[in-house]
């Protein structure tokens, strides 16, 4: 062998010898990711504690992500640790739900994909005895085939606050349809101050209830498109005519959910919700009126969302009985926790009937106000609408809001893809 | 001619002995610096293949099926992704918005680094100064630089930087990046790309000039070619030939490869999302529709490796060294 040739033979022997490193490596490199926000003492099985990991989106109000600490720690029969995600809850969640390396109980918004991919467990055991103590619409919106599979944690109503003084001082009275509110924007309209804030997309966060104070709805109850009439377009049209009118806020720091715009005096009115009267108390005092996302015409009802967060069980975890077990005691038979979660911070309607008959923080003033509108025009999700859908309907939105396009034809093209995912979906 | 002077046997008989141990010791070198080599190159080939390779089959994997919420699906569906990708108007237009903003940031960039290279490159004092200067938002994140831009420059209220500056001149508020008609939003984006990788493509540019040997411009100088213009185009740029083949390849896959400052800056919002933000909104976010992206992901690719085939045959990408 010549001498300018490396012995491979030996050299490789040798290599496979001495790189046991790379192995190491490969061992440590697969380890990597595998943090769930479990605590990482103790095992599952005897007497010891078994670890649940819980996760939360990041909520803006201060105090509240101590708080989600302090309920898991005061909890005895298992290791919680929380999980608090800043950014894009919804991407991380879905990751996190296609293994077990997951969260075992989380909080989101229940639609029907969650349960074909089995990502969630019915609760109807733990549910069975206060069922009754929660509103229909917050059991329909997480129940499918007659099973319940999350618990209602806050009711969050979206609604649209104003600054009365600003109202007062231009003469004239809160809008009771969408033509109101586009002729109040612009009147509210100086070079210092815009009319209305309602996101810096320009308004999709109103397609949902401009859908309903037209008349229509998501889905039908028999799972069929309801934002095809002509009513929907009209109404969809009116939004496109609010953004064109200029005296929308755009292009903010901050978003719709954060009452930044409106505190600061950027405009008159914003779109919000409920979570945020607290921090709006602080800055503006009682110079704060509510009313809700108006009707489209006489013939319709005004419309208030009725949004929120629910507590699933991962059907991925390891100890979903032990998951089923905090949920319980958390969401059911804490209602001091419960209480504290939805009054204490922002300002969320409390789920159950019991607590919000006497949340006493909600029964005076625009908290009080907010509370009736949900009661008499309030809509929740349904969960056959998956968040393709979701998306389809926001890009219809985005193309007739802002780019002015035919409500009917971007209606058509929506349309046709929820009909795909229905098809998909029922069969 | 000393060497053949010398007797074999003395030779042999003298190094027989001292000839092995520098061969063995040879032979340790080399196996040596082949776990040098396997030490050093190890890690990133065994981190290519676990994050680079592995997910690209099994991307491939998962474009012929059925795969909403799940990594392993049962359900094969042949072409059905590939076809749905090939003819949704959301994907075609996101190739749409890419190319609007190739056109705008490659020849920007190409142009204004190449002007950046010279001008630097003329300066007597301070040199380092001033190539670092330059290069420094190199070093900055896409993440970071998007923010400042959003919250601080072009912010739609009247105390951003931008319309702080229009205000001097009484013109009114705009929503850079809520503004559709004119797509104002555009600038920010634009803008954000130039100011982070103008510094990077500068130092190519540096080094491509450098190389250029000064006697080409002496001649030139004798020869009575006027230093400028006349100069610039038929030496400097000629030379740089190899420099700017490497910059538009560069520019063009990276232009490609547009995520964090759309999404940041902008969002996913469908009149303006290159073909990674849709494909992160539709197989990533909270719809895990796992199968269309991949199949997404996949046409990408092609698309992307036919435009650098492309380009390199008619640049001559490789043969322009010459």
């Amino acid at each position: 062998m010549p001498a300018h040739v490396p012995n491979a033979g030996l050299s490789r022997r040798d290599l496979l010898k001495r790189t046991g490193g790379l192995a190491a490596l490969a061992a440590f490199t697969a380890a990597c990711g595998g943090n769930t926000g479990r605590p990482s003492s103790g095992g599952g099985g005897g007497g010891e504690k078994v670890n649940l990991s819980q996760w939360y989106h990041q909520y803006g109000e201060t105090g509240t992500q101590q708080a989600a600490q302090r309920y898991a720690k005061a909890y005895t029969d298992a290791n919680v640790a929380v999980q608090w995600t800043p950014g894009d809850y919804d991407a991380k969640l879905a990751s996190g739900l296609l293994s077990s390396k997951g969260p075992d109980v989380f909080e989101g918004h229940f639609n029907i994909a969650m349960v074909k991919s089995n990502q969630v467990v019915p609760l109807d055991d733990i549910m069975a005895d206060v069922k009754d103590d929660f509103q229909p619409g917050d059991l329909a919106t997480n129940t499918l085939d007659g099973k319940i599979y999350g618990i209602r944690m806050i009711i969050d109503p979206q609604v649209i606050y104003y600054r009365k003084s600003l109202l007062d001082k231009a003469g004239i009275k809160p809008p009771e349809t969408i033509d109101d509110l586009i002729s109040a924007a612009k009147e509210l309209t100086t070079n210092k101050v815009k009319g209305i804030f309602v996101g810096n997309d320009g308004g999709n966060v109103m397609g949902g209830p401009a859908l309903y104070s037209s008349g229509g709805e998501f889905l039908t109850k028999d799972n069929k498109p309801g934002f095809t009439d002509a009513r929907a377009a009209q109404a969809f049209g009116k939004l496109h005519e609010l953004y064109a009118s200029k005296s929308v806020l755009l292009g903010a720091p901050t978003d719709w959910w954060d009452p930044t715009a409106i505190n600061q005096g950027l405009v008159a009115m914003q779109f919000i919700g409920m979570w945020a009267v607290p921090g709006m108390q602080k800055a503006l005092g009682d110079d704060i009126g509510v009313i809700p996302f108006p009707k489209l015409d006489a013939q319709a009802q005004p419309a208030v969302y009725s949004g929120g967060w629910t507590q699933f069980v991962s059907a991925k975890s390891p100890n979903v009985d032990a998951a089923k077990k905090f949920v319980k005691w958390l969401w059911i038979d804490k209602s001091e926790y419960q209480e504290d979660w939805s009054l204490n911070y922002g300002f969320h309607i409390p789920p159950r009937k019991s607590l919000a008959a006497k949340a006493s923080k909600l029964q005076s003033g625009v908290a009080a106000d907010t509370v009736k509108l949900t009661q008499d025009h309030g809509y929740t999700d349904n969960p056959a609408w998956t968040p393709k859908m979701g998306t389809a309907f926001g890009d219809m939105l985005t193309n007739v809001i802002k780019k002015g396009a035919d409500p009917a034809a971007e209606i058509a093209k929506a349309e046709k893809t929820v009909n795909a995912e229905l098809s998909r979906l029922f069969g | 001619m000393s060497a053949p002077t010398k007797t074999p046997s003395a030779a042999d008989s003298v190094t027989t002995g001292e000839r092995r141990r520098p061969r063995r010791r040879r032979q340790k070198g080399i196996a040596g610096n082949t776990l040098w080599f396997w030490v050093f190159v190890g890690p990133f080939v065994l981190g290519l293949l676990i994050f680079s390779y592995l997910p690209i089959i099994w991307s491939l994997v998962l474009s012929f099926f059925e795969a909403y919420n799940t990594a392993t699906p049962s359900k094969f569906v042949g072409l059905r992704n590939y076809i749905d990708m090939l003819t949704d108007h959301n994907f075609l237009s996101s190739l749409g918005t890419f190319t609007i903003f190739a056109v705008f940031i490659v020849p920007l960039t190409f142009v204004l680094s190449l002007v950046l290279a010279l001008l630097v490159n003329q300066v007597k004092i301070a040199r380092a100064f001033f190539r670092s200067v330059f290069f420094l938002p190199t070093a900055c994140s896409y993440v970071v630089a998007s923010l400042i831009w959003r919250l601080s420059i072009f912010n739609g209220v009247r105390f951003g930087l931008a319309n702080t500056v229009l205000g001097w001149f009484g013109i009114d508020n705009i929503a850079w990046l809520s503004t559709v008609s004119p797509p104002w939003y555009w600038l920010p984006l634009v803008t954000v790309r130039l100011w982070l990788q103008l510094g990077f493509y500068m130092i190519l540019f540096i080094a491509g000039l450098q190389r250029i040997s000064p006697t080409l411009y002496e001649a030139a100088y004798v020869d009575g070619a006027k230093p400028g213009w006349q100069v610039f185009r038929y030496i400097t740029l000629p030379q740089l030939r190899a420099t700017s083949v490497a910059v538009l390849i560069l520019n063009l896959i990276a232009a490609y490869q547009a995520f964090d400052e759309f999404y940041n800056l902008i969002g996913n919002v469908n009149y303006a999302r290159p073909p990674l933000v849709y494909l992160y909104g539709i197989s990533l976010g909270s719809i895990q529709d796992l199968g269309h992206g991949s199949a997404g992901a996949l046409i990408l690719a092609v698309i992307i490796m036919i435009v650098t085939l492309l380009q390199s045959r008619i640049f001559g990408f490789g043969k322009a060294g010459d």
